[in-house]
């Protein structure tokens, strides 16, 4: 909401800079985001930092208010004019000009009123009105097609107040001073126009301050001020209200007030300067003076009204009365809106209605028919309130977001109602002109009762932990509008009427302990630490071990991803291979109903797509890429509400094996082994005791190079390369790529925190290594775990080293050499024990797997 | 014989003079005193001695090897010398060359300022309590005392499943209700725990907002818990994480769920308040919201909110990133592009 400084001081004294003041506020809740000056400078203030402003500071001596006196044309020139400017000198000041808007009055001599404009003399600094982007300037002497000028009439954008550039700022109307006093021809323009216009920005709780009145009341509140209340005495000299209009409220609970008044014999023209100024400022485009003024109240007081041509109200009906009604839509109803959209109005969408059909969607907008027009002569105004958590709903089905709905869905007082109606048809009648019918329609079936709760004084000292006598605690409320009393240690507190957010019992004592608190202001409140009872603390598993997952691949050499949880069913599809099984097939995705953009319609069930994408994107960076990631995938459960969410760890290889430098020229690519080490490295490192590994069918696998990874007989998840096909699908066809996911939860839930060391031995080792000869399909851990099994207690420790192939082997042979190490507390073994243990080992292999011994 | 003897003495003394480098002196520890070397021959000549000249000539031939052992030894020890000097005064790389990459891994930085988190609130004796990311509507809101269509839902625009009353949870105090229950046993305990996890709006991906984000929010409840601990706590908190010295501002502020409701400023860090891009020339940057559980939560929770009273806050671990480490853009977060990643 945009808040001019001037029209603030119409309510409240503001006897502080507004750079504090904007603080204050700001602390207070009421956020000012942003002080648009117009002509006045900036403050400095002890204390308060404030965005310096590069705004045109307006010069008291050069930039002042002028007079044109006759507007003559320009000998040489048909697109310019001369204005002659009275400002405040001898002689009138010649302005050359090209402003359309003078054009009207070129060659009409002297005009019997001046119009009043600012006027810029030799050497004022003025924005560049004619450069797009903002650029300073300083009048200068020159000749414009043969006539020397050395000023000029600005226009919004010159004096930055705003982007116009359409023509010169003209006033018909003598401008005034706050008390009334006509403003001289060269008065300092900083005097007559020089504004702050105030950004606040507004929680939804703060229905009440949204408007120059609520602002000013806050304002009046942290300054220990008064509030001047406006006034809204309507002079009304037509014929009585009752007989003309009649009005029935069906639904109260959705419409708890209906007011209405009637301005006959109305002229519709432009409306006031002054107030055609002041909606500027706040972002609102003048349109005439009967809808100026219902834009002028929601601004000024907060309660939106809405103007109907009643002559049209009574063509509806055949000539009569017309009888406005709020009720919810029959079956079928539409209404065509001021924006021209055609509605089809829905279940509890509360109507304006006559007895010919639907007026308005109410509180929210008009209908196009009974709109003020420019023949309008009868004007049936409206002030009313509405149901705000009804109006939010109704404004979200028809997604139709006005300032009048916005308003009413934060919560307006129906006390507010009758203000608005009264001060908005007194400024029409002053504006339009017309006899106002005597009299309110004010319907108010079930009025409010009136908000009244207690708060004990200790009650603030226990939930703030600030000891405070009630008297102060009575001076805030009191300021903000609340009637309090003290009795005791209590205080009897009575809600003003323009308020909906204090509550009542316990709750209510917590709104007004806020409201003291903010207008004592937070700085106040001193700190403490925590000194109450310190709970029972306790460990978190599940996150502790997770956290040691990432530790240990970042060691491993790894980088840390996160990707979005969103992506789509195609992309994860993409990652079962032809004729594959997808895994996860049998449960269903979390669908989102409202997807941000169509690649983000589902939670995943798979790390791996985004991984992979992810891997893609780096390696046009890099030729090497290890990456992991751990999180949740989401599963749909049909027989629970939410989904099953279990943690994921991905792993994506890709490229290299290592980094290559002016040493290291070129590395091999990564392999399955490289992911595999990466594997047992984590697994080690969680003291996992029990885990292998086996031949896996995972349909995002190359169905050779892949495996599942078991944790004693649970199967947690599998790895290996990227199944060809995939690779194509991802963009990766050209990369080496391995990939793993595994089941978090599965892993973490074998890990024992407790796991016990080996002593070191007091023995020395002996150790062998041993080459065995095998068939090229003998796994190498199905012979590792023979060696294992027949080499008895004595033997600790067994390593493959090598694997060789070579044409003395012959074909489809090859030779596996093992490091064996022997090793016993009890003695220092011998040779010849050794020996007995190896030749045990070379006869099982022999028999079981047809192995030969290569060497020893 | 003897002569022999005598005449080998000088010629090896004299060779040796002559040699600088290690290869030559071991040729001439072979020469002239090695086990096949000149001094054996000799010896092996002693048979034809008599036997009264066998001892004189032994003896003789001993203190001979004795004086080129000596020598040698000498010679060696000098050349030694010689040789390391040249070697430190010539051994010279070029240590501008970059050292071999190794293979560095690296958290992702939300993580790292997680963790952060997690130490800072630890110490203040706040646990880790994680819930889940896909919420009913009744957690994320109405029992935050947003009821149903209220307007203060228009501050968090959600994204819904198909799921009815199902939805992403759009903070992470949507585990508040659940932690009350699980540790506050029907009302009867104090708590202070801390909930992370992700979080999703319905809003546009810029450089300023996204779809998803992490949050973390704490709550205090217990018998005897004030406004003003939650300052001290929050002001502790702001110093540790940002900077022992850094200003702290409370303003007021709104969020159905606390009441009186706070948000948080710490000067900018980089500008040290006196304004700048980051902190849009305001110099303070937000950092937290927070207030005192409202009296309907803490029902909700099953606590009596006339005997017991708390503190929630919340804020943003990419937020945190962004501050402290100039990060212009959340965008950043998800891309996951290593050339951001790998300057944490």
């Amino acid at each position: 909401m945009q808040i001019p400084l001037s029209w603030l001081k119409e309510f409240v004294e503001i006897d502080v800079p507004v750079e504090l003041l904007a603080e204050m506020l700001t602390k207070a809740g009421l956020e000012v985001s942003h002080l648009h000056y117009i002509g006045l400078p900036q403050t400095k203030v002890e204390g308060v930092r404030y965005p310096q402003s590069d705004h045109l500071v307006w010069d008291r001596e050069r930039l002042l208010l002028g007079a044109i006196r006759e507007v003559k044309p320009h000998p040489n020139a048909d697109r310019l004019v001369l204005a002659m400017v009275d400002y405040g000198g001898a002689e009138l000041e010649q302005c050359v000009t090209g402003a359309p808007n003078l054009f009207e009055f070129k060659g009409l001599g002297v005009l019997p009123h001046p119009l009043w404009t600012a006027f810029a003399a030799e050497g004022a600094e003025v924005w560049d009105g004619h450069s797009d982007t903002p650029k300073r300037m300083t009048l200068k002497g020159k000749e414009l097609r043969g006539i020397y000028n050395k000023s000029m009439v600005c226009s919004d954008k010159e004096l930055g107040i705003a982007e116009d550039h359409d023509g010169v700022i003209l006033l018909r109307e003598q401008p005034r001073t706050a008390h009334g006093q006509p403003h001289a021809p060269g008065t300092p323009l900083a005097d007559v126009l020089g504004d702050v216009v105030l950004t606040v920005e507004l929680t939804p709780n703060l229905a009440r301050a949204w408007s120059v009145l609520g602002v000013a009341r806050e304002i009046a509140a942290l300054l220990d001020k008064d509030l001047r209340q406006p006034s809204h005495q309507v002079i009304m000299d037509g014929a009585p209200i009752n007989g003309q209009v009649f009005c029935e409220i069906r639904q109260p609970a959705l419409n708890p007030r209906f007011t209405l008044m009637l301005l006959r014999d109305a002229t519709i023209q432009p409306s006031p300067e002054w107030m055609q100024w002041r909606l500027k400022l706040c972002g609102q485009r003048p349109i005439n003076n009967i809808v100026d003024v219902t834009n002028y109240i929601t601004f000024e007081i907060g309660q939106p009204l809405h103007a109907f041509d009643y002559d049209q109200l009574v063509a509806r009906v055949g000539g009569q009365a017309p009888t406005i009604i709020t009720r919810l839509p029959e079956a079928g109803e539409t209404l065509e809106t001021l924006d021209q959209v055609n509605r089809e109005l829905q279940g509890e969408n509360i109507l304006v209605c006559d007895t010919a059909g639907v007026l308005s969607l109410g509180g929210i907008i008009g209908g196009a028919e009974t709109e003020i027009s420019a023949t309008t002569r009868n004007v049936l105004l409206e002030a009313a309130n509405w149901h705000f958590i009804n109006i939010r709903r109704t404004m979200q089905q028809h997604k139709v977001f006005t300032d009048a709905g916005v308003r009413f869905s934060r919560g307006v007082h129906p006390s507010q109602a009758i203000l608005g109606v009264q001060r908005g048809m007194e400024l029409m009648r002053q504006t339009a002109g017309g006899q106002v019918a005597k009299g309110v329609l004010d319907l108010y079936p079930q009025p409010l009762p009136m908000v009244q709760l207690d708060l004990p004084i200790r009650e603030i000292e226990r939930i703030t932990g600030i000891a405070m006598e009630a008297t102060t605690a009575a001076d805030y409320l009191s300021r903000l509008g609340f009637d309090v009393t003290i009795e005791g240690p209590v205080l009897h507190v009575t809600v003003p009427d323009h308020r909906m957010d204090i509550g009542t019992g316990v709750i209510g004592q917590a709104d007004l302990i806020e409201e003291i608190m903010r207008v004592m202001g937070y700085d106040a409140i001193p700190t403490t630490l925590l000194d109450d009872l310190l709970p029972e603390q306790r460990n978190n598993d599940a996150l502790q071990w997770e956290e040691i997952t990432r530790d240990l691949l970042v060691g491993l050499g790894l980088r840390e991803n996160i990707s979005y949880r969103f992506t789509t069913p195609d992309r994860e599809q993409a990652l079962i291979a032809p004729n594959g099984r997808d895994l996860n097939a049998h449960m269903d995705y979390v669908q989102i109903a409202n997807p941000i953009s169509p690649e983000k319609s589902v939670l995943r069930k798979t790390l791996l797509a985004g991984l992979l994408d992810n891997v893609r994107a780096n390696l046009r960076y890099q030729s090497l890429q290890r990456v992991f990631e751990i999180g949740s995938v989401y599963f749909a459960r049909p027989d629970q509400e939410l989904p099953d969410e279990p943690r994921r760890l991905a792993i994506v290889f890709a490229g290299a094996r290592q980094a290559t430098n002016w040493s290291i020229k070129t590395s091999e690519d990564v392999d399955f082994y490289d992911l595999k080490g990466v594997i047992e490295g984590v697994l080690r490192g969680l003291h996992i005791p029990k885990f292998s590994f086996t031949r896996a069918r995972h349909p995002s696998l190359h169905p050779g190079r892949s495996a599942a990874l078991l944790i004693g007989d649970l199967n947690v998840g599998a790895f290996g390369e990227l199944h060809p096909v995939i690779a194509r699908r991802f963009d990766l066809a050209d990369v080496p790529v391995m990939i793993a996911e595994f089941d978090l939860d599965l892993i973490l839930g074998a890990v024992n925190g407790l796991h016990h060391i080996q002593p070191l031995p007091i023995t020395p080792a002996i150790l062998e290594d041993i080459a065995l000869i095998v068939k090229e399909e003998v796994n190498a851990a199905d012979l590792e775990r023979l060696i294992w099994q027949t080499g008895g207690p004595l033997l600790k420790d067994v390593r493959l080293f090598d694997v060789y192939r070579g044409p003395q082997l012959g074909e489809g042979q090859k030779s596996l050499a093992f490091s064996l190490t022997y090793q016993t507390d009890e003695k220092t073994l011998n040779d010849a024990e050794v020996a007995a243990i190896r030749k045990k080992v070379v006869k099982a292999a022999e028999k079981q797997f047809g192995a030969v011994l290569r060497s020893i | 014989m003897l002569d022999q003897l005598e005449t080998l003495r000088e010629e090896a003394l004299a060779a040796l003079q002559m040699i600088s480098d290690s290869a030559s002196l071991q040729a001439w520890e072979g020469q002239y005193i090695g086990r096949k070397g000149a001094l054996t021959q000799l010896l092996r000549g002693m048979g034809g001695l008599s036997p009264e000249e066998r001892p004189i000539f032994g003896k003789t031939a001993n203190e001979v090897k004795q004086i080129l052992t000596a020598a040698h030894d000498e010679r060696q020890q000098l050349i030694q010398d010689r040789e390391l000097a040249q070697d430190l005064e010539q051994g010279e790389i070029d240590i501008t060359l970059p050292g071999r990459t190794a293979q560095i891994g690296g958290l992702h930085p939300s993580t790292q300022v997680l963790r952060r988190f997690y130490q800072i609130w630890g110490d203040m004796g706040f646990q880790v309590y994680r819930t889940r990311d896909v919420e009913t509507d009744d957690m994320n809101f109405t029992m935050l005392n947003f009821p149903p269509h209220h307007p203060a839902r228009d501050m968090q625009d959600t994204f819904y499943t198909t799921q009815p009353d199902v939805i992403l949870r759009t903070h992470t105090s949507a585990g508040q209700i659940r932690a009350m229950w699980e540790y506050g046993d029907h009302g009867t305990k104090p708590i202070r725990v801390v909930l992370p996890g992700m979080c999703y709006r319905f809003e546009q991906i810029t450089a300023r907002s996204e779809v998803q984000f992490h949050q973390i929010e704490g709550i205090a409840i217990g018998k005897n818990i004030r406004m003003t601990d939650l300052k001290g706590t929050i002001t502790e908190f702001a110093k540790r994480m940002f900077h022992p010295k850094a200003g702290v501002r409370f303003r007021a502020s709104y969020f159905p769920f606390t009441e009186p409701s706070m948000e948080v400023d710490v000067e900018c860090c980089v500008c040290g308040g006196k304004g700048c891009n980051l902190c849009k020339y305001s110099g303070w940057l937000e950092i937290a919201g927070c207030g005192m559980i409202h009296p309907v939560v803490l029902q909700n929770g099953g606590y009596d909110p006339a005997e017991w009273s708390g503190f929630a806050f919340g804020m943003g671990p990419e937020r945190t990133a962004m501050l402290k480490h100039r990060i212009t853009d959340i965008r950043y977060f998800w891309a996951n592009d290593q050339r951001f990643l790998g300057q944490f």
